[in-house]
């Protein structure tokens, strides 16, 4: 005869210890208890749970049990509303080859008895659920992580070439704020690759532009339209507002001007640049990887530095290179894996090669080095200066 | 012959080549080898004192030259030298 729920029970009762919550909660307040996995279903885990448990429906738990604990001599405590589906989880990690899995007796609901401290989530609305449920399946990111990026502000400099599909990927990604710095209004000519904008939006601010795309895409986003030329005056007002800065921008004096403010604000930068078939991208991390003056002390002189409207620049580079920087500001965002900081990612899209070399910090730098005496300066008049040397000006 | 990248803003001085290949036993003779087959690359990259520009970055394989001994850098046949000056584009 098949076993019965109630012989499921007692087999893995004889199986799984049990623990009661108050012999766990004075741990799970010294914030050295186990691993609290709740198996419950979200519209009870959303009433409330044990502090820092994890929630994996009970139905997902073999699928992702592994992107939680990935070390199967974990201490885990398994719970529940009651403790009976608890222990029935339990009872699948252990054959699963958990060797140190436990029962939380009498599941929350004991718990909340007892007058145990208890964590309501802030959740999401059931639409942010099904809009962002890819990004919710990935352990790395998870509610948790999509509620962080809902709270999170990104700066673009400029909706152009680079900051049109990350604009785009940044919205789509729920990035509650989005600023956009630009004074440039839409020009047939942009349309090869700033695929933000659309023809019959010619002659329209670009933010304005960006933003009604924004709003056509993911009208929860909040768009800043900052229809203005980043300068001195104002940018350190601009990128304090801001927890990353992505940088778009066309010309030198505003990439410096932006690493040092990025520095005195202590806002992370995220670079990329463009060239007919090529891109840079890094990630300047304040004092704790290098700046961008660490990477590039000095900016060439303008005939070796021609902007993509005077040397042309394949469109679709734009979007490779745009949406590395929306990847790399939603990981700055969210504190997961290895951002380029320390590294200078080269993409030629000619060779389809992808170079990454190593950028370390200058102990005389400047701009982030013990010594430094960081101010703003007018960069205009530095690029011109440094820019002229005794070059020779052959044009390329 | 180590093999030199050469920069998108310097392609046409070297006659439209992604690599050149040059003689050298360090960073400078590589250089002054590139720079002697093409003089327009050694206008955009040198000084009037043939020293290189501060702006001009240059990598043995991913290491920054200037980190290591500068034009004293060994280079051997199979390392690649990369000429980075930076870019400004991204609109």
């Amino acid at each position: 005869m098949s076993p019965s729920y109630q012989d499921l029970i007692a087999a893995a009762r004889e199986v799984i210890p049990e623990v009661e919550p108050a012999d766990v909660a004075p741990r799970v307040a010294a914030g050295d208890g186990p691993l609290i996995i709740d198996v419950r279903e979200t519209a009870e885990w959303d009433q409330g749970h044990l502090p820092g448990a994890v929630h994996i429906p009970r139905g997902f738990l073999e699928s992702r049990i592994g992107g939680t604990a990935p070390d199967s001599d974990q201490e885990i405590l398994v719970s529940c509303a009651s403790g009976q589906r608890s222990l029935l989880s339990a009872q699948t990690l252990h054959d699963m080859g958990f060797t140190n899995v436990t029962n939380l007796a009498g599941g929350f609901a004991r718990w909340k008895q007892n007058n145990h401290p208890v964590e309501i989530p802030r959740i999401l609305t059931a639409g942010q659920r099904s809009r962002y449920s890819r990004h919710i399946l990935i352990p790395e990111v998870g509610e948790e992580g999509q509620m962080k990026l809902l709270d999170s502000k990104a700066l673009l400099i400029g909706a152009g070439g680079l900051g049109s599909p990350a604009a785009y990927y940044l919205a789509a990604a729920g990035i509650g704020t989005i600023g956009i710095v630009d004074d440039d209004e839409v020009d047939e000519s942009n349309l090869q690759r700033q695929i933000i904008h659309t023809t019959d939006r010619v002659g329209m601010n670009k933010g304005e532009s960006a933003k009604q795309a924004i709003a056509a895409l993911n009208p929860e986003v909040q768009v800043n339209v900052h229809p203005f030329r980043v300068n001195r005056d104002n940018v350190l007002d601009l990128v304090s507002q801001y927890d990353v800065i992505v940088d778009g921008a066309d010309n030198f004096p505003t990439r410096y001007l932006l690493a040092d403010a990025s520095l005195m604000t202590n806002t992370p930068l995220v670079h990329a640049s463009i060239l007919r078939f090529e891109g840079h991208a890094s990630v300047f991390t304040p004092y704790d990887g290098p700046c961008y003056r660490c990477l590039f002390p000095e900016p060439p002189p303008p005939d070796l530095a021609p902007s993509c409207g005077e040397a042309g620049v394949l469109g679709v580079l734009c979007g490779v290179m745009g949406n590395i920087q929306a990847t790399e500001a939603i990981k700055v965002l969210l504190g997961i894996g290895d951002t380029l900081s320390g590294r200078l990612l080269i993409y030629d899209a000619l060779g389809m090669t992808f170079t990454e070399l190593k950028v370390r910090r200058d102990p005389d730098c400047p701009s982030c080095g013990p010594n430094a005496d960081l101010q703003l300066r007018d960069y205009e008049a530095w690029c011109a200066g440094v820019g002229s040397h005794d070059h020779a000006g052959a044009s390329a | 012959m180590s093999t030199v990248k050469i920069p998108p803003v310097l392609r046409q001085a070297a006659g439209g080549e992604r690599t050149v290949e040059a003689k050298g036993a360090n960073v400078g003779e590589v250089l002054t080898a590139l720079c002697e087959a093409h003089p327009a690359i050694g206008k955009q990259i040198l000084t009037s004192d043939g020293e290189l520009h501060k702006f001009v970055n240059v990598y043995v394989n991913d290491e920054d030259a200037r980190l290591m001994q500068w034009t004293d850098t060994p280079v051997g046949d199979d390392d690649t030298l990369l000429i980075l000056p930076a870019m400004a584009g991204g609109q």
